[in-house]
Parts: structure tokens; C-alpha cells; sequence
């Protein structure tokens, strides 16, 4: 029996979701598909579950805290009798799986590209050092894997379901004061296929507002960095890099960014990478495709009005 | 109380890695205390000063390791126990290995990094906090101890951030912007020297093998224009974008 986590937003499955359901269904060789519902209104969710997976078990345990997820996950896998759970990769995800996986004694892949089985074991790729390095992994069941979001196509409904309610006792311990959402304005930045962003050397935050423009007139997601973000410049939610978001868009515009490893590592995956710097040795031009060696104070209007007639 | 936080050595970001025989070779390469570790060996310190009782460090990994544990306790950490293991052991594996030593030591909380340079793993902290039966916080940005009993902590999430009093014992892992770390100063390092150090030796194995590395770098194009008509360029560069590679 295949597990999957299901990601929601307390109405309908987010986009991980459907790419965990993708993720199980290449392993079904291993045995038939159940999925869980964790958190609010999961009745309301477990309804769409139910036209992908023939079995889905929801646990109404109130908001995310990774214990009572680990734990209502893990009553879903003793009613199962699951020897793979799959969820989706995120901080969340990576981290109550870690929990769930030290419950079932199972071997963790965390943030996995693609993955397979031989029958005994789950095999798999993902990113380490700094997202420099792809390594190939494998653990013998029973195995907890979450899948990396933007890796697996989305799955399509297949047939009709049953729900079956879970009674999961919801461990105390970590009590949810207040919630600070995320200021969004614009394309979302994980799901940008264009992004613009800026760095220290724009010089200041009224700098960002040609960035804003430029990104306007592509349709794109604006980023920043790790040291624009510290200055207070920008709101951490923009932030590209090793503690901040992992974006691989068909495009990355880096504007004043001079490419330190721990930027890279958001974004060394992207499919084309344009820099603009006044300092030719920067390391960012090592891993550019496009880029102007030149001051981002005279580049970037003429960039924003190419753009503009370019769109016209 | 007593503080502790779990520490690993990891190669330094700006070093260049090469692979031998389908798996990163270290050797030569800079070797340093993960920097998100190093916030919670900052936050540990500071917890200390204010709070006052005992700093600690835990460590699981090569022998290697003892370097990064001198930078802690040359930051100002009272003491280290390294469990010694050579060769990968995944997260789970470790937190196994880690939890009877952290059992033994009783602390009020403990403090690790939230992703490993070297693994690029999330998973040690929230594996160790289950090991332990204890709440865990990861991605922290700010703590404040709430008596003996709890913390009222922030920290991130998949989009936003929240607010939490969690029970104590409990597991937290940093995140940007917990503090800015200290250098240590030469005082620090003589006397990380005489700072006890306690070594034991452990057996594992891991659940996880890695099968194979590879650095898989992209071949760039790396066209890059002269700014100096810095209209002409940049006008050249988006017909490129667009004409080109066709991704505007």
C-alpha cells in the first residue's frame, strides 16, 4: 500500500498534492493507493481526493503544527498498512515527515526530482550541496519521500472513492499564537516562468521600483537577495537563494547581483540566466547566458523600455 | 537550564567540489561549521548569558568534525561530546544515534540548523525532536524563553510566518535573521583548547545509500555585452531573450 499526503488549502488540493498522486501512481507496482486529508474542512477536500484515489482517510486536527501532522499521518499508515508515504516537499513537509519516518523507522528521501522502485526498495535523485550536486538514493521499504514541487506532472481524476474518517488523539505542546501571511503582490515567485531580480548594487529600495517595472513588463515575479533583504529593502518572502525561496524559471534577470554560492543555490537551476553588473569578474557572469557588464542605474531604463516595445 | 545545540562540519560554499568515482571528493576543500548551525551556537550562547546555566555542544560525524566543535566553543561554549562516526548516515539514523546522549543531558532546549550545506537536508532536527518525544519548532527567527516551561517563538513556514509557545524540552532549528553571530576572539580559541571535549566512539548504519553523485552544471552561453551604450545593449539583449532563446 502507497500513502499519499495530500496538500491543501482547506477547500482543494494544492498543486503538490496532484504531483504526489503522479508520484504514486509510478510506484503501483508495490501495491494499491490510499491518500490522508490532514488539518481543516477535510471533509470538503477529501470529496475531490476522492475522484484520484480509491481510498482517502481524513483526520480533523485543526491547524499545521508538525507533530499532530506526523502523528495523524502515521494513524493513516497503521490503518493501511502503507510501507510508502509520499508528501510534499516545503519546509512544512520536510519537515513533519522527518517525524513521521522516525515513527515508522523508514528511510527519508527528502525533496526528490523523480522517483522509482525494484520492488524492495524506493530509488530516487535529488540536490545536495547547496543544490550543486545531484546524487542518486536508495532505502529498502519501508520509505517516507517527499517530492520536490515543479518536478511531476499533475495527476488526472480516475474513477470515485471512499472516505473514511480517522480518529487521531492530537499531541499538545505547540500552541499557534498568531499567523503572519506572506504580503503577495504580483506572480507568484516559485511559479514565475520570468523572474527579475535585484541586488545590493541597485544602491537603494527606491531602486526596486524600475525592478517592479521591468517585471511588470514581462509578467515576471520580482526577487531579491539574501543582503537586500537583510538591509530591510525588501520583505523576506522576495528572497532568492539558500534560506530563501528555489526558483527555476525559464528565465532569471539578476540585476546588480553579484552571485554569491548561497544565491545560486535558489537559482543555479533555471533555464537561462541574464546578469547585469558593472563588475565583468562578478561570479555571476560564469553562470550567465545573457548579461551586460555595465551600470544597472543606465541599463535598467533602457531594459524596461526594450521590454515595453518589445510587448506592443 | 542548559542549551544545547547539535553541530555539523560541511565544506565551505565558495569552495569548488570535484567528484571521484561517482561521489564528491572533500579532500582539499575548506572545511567549516555549517553556518546554520552556527546561528544556533549563537542563539545558544545568548540564551545562556541571559538565562544563565550551561552551554553545550553535540556533534555526530567524522573525526574531522573537531574543528567546527572548536569554533563553538571558542564562540564561547562550556563544553562539546563528539560522537564519533566516519561515512553517511541519514538523518534518521543520526537522530537515533544523537537522542540517548540529549536524553542523558537533560537540557531545557536544543538548537540545530535548519538545512544542511553539505546534505541539504531539513530533516535532523524534527527526526531528533521524535526521537525525544518533544515539540519542534524548525525555520526559527526569534525565541524568548517564557520561565523554565515554555518559549514563545517565531518562525517561518511554507509562505508567511507564525507565533508559538511551545512547551519545553523542545527541538528548534534556525532560520536568517536569528542573530549575527560572534567571531571568536583570541582569548576564545586559547581557552576552546582546555575545554572538555568528550569523544565516543559510535556504530550505525544508515537506512539511506547514496548511490552516486554528479555535479551536473549547465553549459551557459555566457554571451555577455559591453554596457558602455548601455540603450544599445540593452535593447540587443531582449531581441537575445526574445529572437534567441525565446523565453520573453
Amino acid at each position: 500500500m502507497i500513502l499519499v499526503v495530500l496538500e491543501h488549502d482547506g477547500q482543494r488540493l494544492r498543486k503538490g498534492a496532484l504531483e504526489a498522486i503522479s508520484r504514486a501512481r509510478q510506484l503501483s507496482s508495490l501495491g494499491p493507493l490510499a491518500g490522508v486529508v490532514i488539518g481543516e474542512n477535510t471533509a470538503t477536500v477529501a470529496q475531490e481526493a476522492a475522484q484520484y484515489l480509491p481510498t482517502v482517510y481524513t483526520a480533523e486536527v485543526g491547524p499545521y503544527t508538525p507533530e499532530k501532522w506526523a502523528e495523524a499521518a502515521y494513524a493513516a499508515v497503521q490503518k493501511s498498512g502503507a510501507r510508502v508515504v509520499i508528501a510534499t516537499g516545503g519546509r512544512q513537509g520536510r519537515t513533519w515527515t522527518a517525524r513521521l519516518a522516525y515513527k515508522m523507522k523508514a528511510g527519508l528521501l527528502e525533496d526528490t526530482l523523480e522517483t522509482s522502485t525494484d520492488g524492495q526498495r524506493i530509488l530516487g535523485s535529488r540536490y545536495s550541496f547547496l543544490n550543486r550536486v545531484t546524487e542518486r538514493q536508495q532505502a529498502p521499504l519501508p520509505v517516507v519521500f517527499t517530492a520536490k514541487p515543479n518536478t511531476t506532472p499533475l495527476a488526472e481524476p480516475e474513477g470515485s472513492g471512499t472516505v473514511e474518517t480517522l480518529e487521531v488523539s492530537v499531541p499538545a505542546g505547540v500552541e499557534v499564537l498568531e499567523r503572519l501571511s506572506e504580503q503577495k503582490k504580483g506572480v507568484s515567485l516559485t511559479e514565475a516562468t520570468v523572474v527579475v531580480t535585484g541586488g545590493r548594487g541597485l544602491g537603494s529600495p527606491e531602486a526596486f521600483a524600475g525592478v517592479e517595472e521591468l517585471a511588470g513588463a514581462l509578467g515576471a515575479a520580482v526577487g531579491a537577495t539574501r543582503a537586500v533583504v537583510d538591509a530591510g529593502w525588501r520583505p523576506y518572502g522576495e528572497q532568492v537563494g539558500q534560506t530563501g525561496k528555489t526558483v527555476q524559471p525559464n528565465v532569471y534577470i539578476a540585476l546588480a547581483v553579484s552571485g554569491a554560492v548561497q544565491h545560486q543555490a535558489g537559482m543555479n537551476k533555471s533555464k537561462y540566466i541574464v546578469a547585469v553588473n558593472k563588475d565583468a569578474e562578478a561570479p555571476i557572469f560564469k553562470i550567465a547566458d545573457y548579461g551586460i557588464v555595465g551600470d544597472v542605474h543606465q541599463v535598467l531604463p533602457a531594459l524596461i523600455e526594450a521590454a515595453k516595445k518589445l510587448k506592443d | 537550564m542548559k542549551f544545547i545545540a547539535v553541530i555539523r562540519q560541511v565544506p565551505d560554499g565558495e569552495s569548488r567540489l570535484k567528484i571521484e568515482g561517482g561521489k564528491v571528493d572533500l579532500s582539499g576543500v575548506t572545511m567549516i561549521l555549517d553556518q546554520m548551525d552556527e546561528w544556533a551556537v549563537e542563539e545558544v550562547i545568548r540564551l545562556q548569558e541571559k538565562h544563565g546555566g550551561e552551554s553545550v555542544v553535540v556533534a555526530l560525524g567524522p573525526e574531522r568534525f573537531e574543528e567546527a566543535i572548536r569554533t563553538a566553543l571558542a564562540m564561547g561554549i562550556d563544553r562539546a561530546v563528539h560522537l564519533v562516526a566516519e561515512g553517511y548516515l541519514d538523518p534518521i539514523t543520526q537522530a537515533e544515534a544523537l537522542a540517548e546522549t540529549l536524553r542523558a543531558e537533560a537540557p531545557t532546549l536544543v538548537f540545530t540548523g535548519g538545512q544542511q550545506a553539505d546534505w541539504d537536508s531539513q530533516a535532523l532536527g524534527a527526526a531528533i525532536a521524535e526521537a525525544l518525544s518533544w515539540p519542534v519548532v524548525s525555520w526559527t527567527t526569534q525565541i524568548e524563553l517564557e520561565g523554565e516551561s515554555h518559549a514563545k517563538v517565531k518562525h517561518d513556514l511554507d509562505e508567511g510566518a507564525e507565533v508559538v509557545r511551545v512547551a519545553l524540552p523542545a527541538v528548534f532549528t534556525s532560520q536568517q535573521g536569528l542573530n549575527e553571530p560572534r567571531y571568536p576572539t583570541l582569548p576564545g580559541i586559547m581557552k576552546a583548547k582546555r575545554k572538555e571535549l568528550k569523544k565516543v566512539p559510535i556504530s550505525a548504519s544508515s537506512k539511506v545509500a547514496i548511490v552516486e553523485q554528479t555535479i551536473q552544471e549547465r553549459t551557459r552561453l555566457n554571451k555577455v555585452l559591453d554596457g558602455k551604450d548601455p540603450v544599445a545593449a540593452a535593447h540587443e539583449l531582449v531581441r537575445l531573450l526574445h529572437e534567441e532563446a525565446k523565453v520573453i
